[in-house]
C-alpha cells in the first residue's frame, strides 16, 4: 500500500519536474531567439552615448530622444510605404479573387495549368531582370515612382494571393453554390451572396500576408527608387551615417519601422501559417 | 450515309449547344483574365527584354547607348570567376541556411506541441524574427549585435572565451548564414508545428498503449506524417533564401572581398557599381536558364506536396 503511493507520488513528481523542465528549456529557447529584438528596442531608448560602450549597458535612464530624431526624419519614407503597401495589396485583391473564382468555383478547362503558371512566376528570380528592369522603368517614367512600386509589388505578391484565396473558396460548401443556382443566382450574386461572405476571413488574412512583403521589400526600392519614393527600409540605411555614433538612433528607427509588421503578425498567427503555406496547410 | 450526314446541315441544336458551351468557356475564362494579362506582362516582358540586352554592349554612364555584340557578355559570365564564385555561394548559403532551419524548425514545433506554462508567449517570441523587417534586421545584427568593440554577442559569449571577436571580417560568411537561420526558423517551426498538431491523436495514443518509446514514435510515425510539411518548408523556404539580398547588402556588403557575395548581390552590384546592363542581363539569363533547371523538379514536388483538391 505504501510502495504503490510512493511509487505514484514520485511518478507525479518525475512528470511535474518533466514538465517544469520542458516549459524552462521552452523559455530559454524563445529569449536566445527575440534577445536580438529585445536588445534593437532596448537600445532605441538610450541615450546615443550609453549605447556604444563595453560592458553593454542594461541599466541607463531611458529616453525617447532618438525616437523623436527618427520620426521627425521618417515622414516622407512612411507615407511612401504606406501608400505602395496599402496601394499594392488593393491591387492585389482585385486581380486575385476573380483569378481565383476562376481557378477553383467555376474553374476554366486548364485551372492546373494556370496556378502553376502564377506559382512559376514566384521562382524567377526578379534580381535577374533588375538592369532591364531600371531601362524599361526609365523610359516610361515611372522611375522613383510610387505607382513603379505598386505595380511591382502587385506582381510579387499577386500569386501567393491567387493560391491562398483559392484554398478559401475551395472550402466554401458546394451545397451552398447548388442552392444559390438553383434559385437562378446568376456569378455576380454566387459571388456577393454567397462567396464572399464565407472567404471574407481568408481575404483579411491575404491582405497581412500581402502587407507584410510589400512593407518589408528592400531590393526592388533600393534599385528603382531614390527619394520620390524611397521606403521604410531606405530610411533605415539613410540612418547608418559613414561617422560617427549612430546605434540608438538606428535602432530607434528600425523599431519604429518593424512594429506595424510585428504587431499585424503577432495578432494574426493562426492565418500566417495559411498565408506562408499559401493555402497548403489548413 | 456518312456523306448524307456531312452534307446535311447540322442539326440546330448541336450548334446552339456549341455556342453556348463556347460562351460558357470565355465566361469562365472572363475573370481569369486580368490578373494572367497583367502577370505576364509585369512579370515576362522584363525577361524578354532582359534576353534582348544580354546581347548588347550597354553601360547606362556611357554615352552612345546599346548596340550588339553577339556572345562576348556570355562569354565573360562563363570565364568571370566571380559569377562562379557567387553561385557556388548562393548554393551553399541558401542550402545550409534552409537545412539548419528546418532541423531548429522540427525541434522548436516539437517543443512547442506540447501544452506548457506561457506556451502563447513562447511561440509568439520565436516567431519574431521573421516578422522584423529583414532590413531592420540586418542593421540590428551588423553593428548593435556583432560589433567587435560593443557588441552584445561578444558580451554574451564572453563566460565561453570569445573575445572581442570582429563576425563580420573572420566569420562573414557564417554571420550572415546565421541570421538567415535566425529569420527563417520560425517559419519552418510554424509550418511543422502545423504539420504536429494535425496528427490525429488516436494513432499517437495506439503506439503508446503498445509499449513504443517516445523516441520510436517519433521516427515511426510522426516523421513520416510530417513530410510533407518539411518538403513544402524548405520549397518555400529556398525560393525566398536564395534571393536573400538585404542581410548581404547591410551586414557585409559582399565582403570582405568577395566572400559574402551571392547571386543577388553580385547583379546588383553589376548594375549599380559598374553600370554594366548588358553584363547583367546576360548574369540574368543564365541565373534563370539555372533556375528554370532547378524549379522543374519543384513544381515537380509542388504538385505532389499540395494534395490537390479537385476543382468543382
Amino acid at each position: 500500500m505504501t510502495a504503490t503511493t510512493a511509487r505514484r507520488r514520485s511518478r507525479g513528481l518525475r512528470q511535474w519536474s518533466g514538465q517544469a523542465g520542458w516549459t524552462v528549456l521552452a523559455w530559454a529557447v524563445a529569449i536566445v531567439f527575440f534577445i536580438p529584438v529585445l536588445w534593437m528596442v532596448l537600445t532605441a531608448f538610450k541615450p546615443e552615448s550609453a549605447a556604444e560602450t563595453w560592458p553593454p549597458k542594461f541599466i541607463f535612464t531611458p529616453t525617447l530622444s532618438e525616437f523623436r530624431l527618427a520620426v521627425t526624419g521618417m515622414g516622407p519614407f512612411l507615407t511612401h510605404s504606406i501608400i505602395a503597401t496599402l496601394g499594392s495589396t488593393i491591387l492585389v485583391l482585385l486581380l486575385a479573387v476573380p483569378a481565383a473564382y476562376a481557378l477553383s468555383v467555376r474553374p476554366v478547362k486548364h485551372w492546373r495549368d494556370g496556378l502553376f503558371f502564377f506559382i512559376s512566376t514566384k521562382m524567377l528570380p526578379i534580381v535577374a531582370a533588375i538592369g532591364p528592369l531600371y531601362v524599361i522603368a526609365l523610359h516610361a517614367h515611372l522611375l522613383d515612382s510610387i505607382l513603379l512600386m505598386i505595380i511591382l509589388y502587385t506582381a510579387m505578391n499577386l500569386p501567393l494571393a491567387i493560391w491562398m484565396i483559392r484554398s478559401f473558396m475551395l472550402e466554401v460548401p458546394g451545397e451552398l453554390l447548388e442552392a444559390a443556382r438553383l434559385d437562378g443566382a446568376g456569378r455576380i450574386r454566387e459571388m456577393g451572396s454567397v462567396i464572399m461572405p464565407i472567404i471574407s476571413p481568408g481575404l483579411v488574412s491575404t491582405a497581412l500576408i500581402c502587407v507584410i512583403f510589400a512593407w518589408n521589400e528592400l531590393f526592388l526600392a533600393i534599385n528603382l527608387t531614390v527619394t520620390n519614393a524611397a521606403t521604410l527600409p531606405m530610411f533605415l540605411i539613410s540612418s547608418v551615417p559613414q561617422e560617427g555614433l549612430f546605434i540608438a538612433h538606428l535602432c530607434a528607427a528600425a523599431t519604429i519601422a518593424s512594429i506595424p509588421v510585428v504587431i499585424v503578425g503577432w495578432i494574426a498567427q493562426r492565418s500566417l501559417v495559411r498565408g506562408l503555406s499559401m493555402g497548403a496547410i489548413k | 450515309m456518312t456523306v448524307i450526314e456531312d452534307l446535311a446541315p447540322p442539326p440546330k441544336v448541336a450548334v446552339e449547344r456549341r455556342a453556348a458551351n463556347r460562351r460558357e468557356a470565355w465566361l469562365r475564362r472572363l475573370p481569369l483574365l486580368p490578373a494572367l494579362i497583367y502577370t505576364i506582362v509585369v512579370t515576362q516582358i522584363p525577361f524578354v527584354v532582359t534576353l534582348w540586352y544580354s546581347f548588347q554592349s550597354y553601360f547606362w554612364d556611357q554615352p552612345g547607348g546599346a548596340h550588339f555584340t553577339g556572345l562576348s557578355n556570355y562569354r565573360a559570365v562563363f570565364t568571370n570567376p566571380t559569377f562562379r564564385g557567387s553561385l557556388v555561394r548562393s548554393v551553399v548559403m541558401t542550402a545550409t541556411a534552409v537545412i539548419v532551419a528546418m532541423i531548429l524548425g522540427v525541434a522548436l514545433a516539437v517543443l512547442l506541441d506540447r501544452k506548457f506554462f506561457g506556451r502563447g508567449v513562447v511561440r509568439t517570441l520565436i516567431i519574431t524574427p521573421f516578422l522584423v523587417m529583414p532590413a531592420a534586421a540586418a542593421l540590428v545584427w551588423a553593428t548593435p549585435m556583432l560589433d567587435p568593440n560593443f557588441g552584445l554577442l561578444n558580451y554574451l559569449l564572453a563566460p565561453f572565451g570569445v573575445n572581442h571577436v570582429a563576425w563580420l571580417s573572420t566569420h562573414a560568411l557564417g554571420s550572415v548564414i546565421v541570421v538567415m537561420i535566425w529569420q527563417w526558423t520560425p517559419f519552418m517551426t510554424l509550418i511543422v508545428l502545423a504539420g504536429l498538431q494535425s496528427q490525429p491523436a488516436d494513432t499517437l495514443e495506439a503506439a503508446k498503449v503498445d509499449g513504443a518509446g517516445a523516441f520510436a514514435t517519433f521516427r515511426e510515425l510522426t516523421l513520416p506524417h510530417l513530410r510533407p510539411y518539411i518538403e513544402l518548408g524548405i520549397l518555400l523556404g529556398s525560393i525566398y533564401l536564395v534571393n536573400v539580398f538585404d542581410a548581404v547588402r547591410l551586414m557585409t556588403n559582399g565582403g570582405p572581398g568577395t566572400s559574402t557575395t551571392n547571386l543577388p548581390f553580385y547583379l546588383y552590384q553589376q548594375v549599380n557599381n559598374a553600370f554594366d546592363v548588358g553584363g547583367a542581363a546576360a548574369t540574368g539569363v543564365v541565373t534563370v536558364v539555372l533556375t528554370i533547371i532547378v524549379a522543374t523538379f519543384a513544381l515537380r514536388m509542388f504538385a505532389r506536396v499540395f494534395q490537390f483538391e479537385e476543382a468543382r
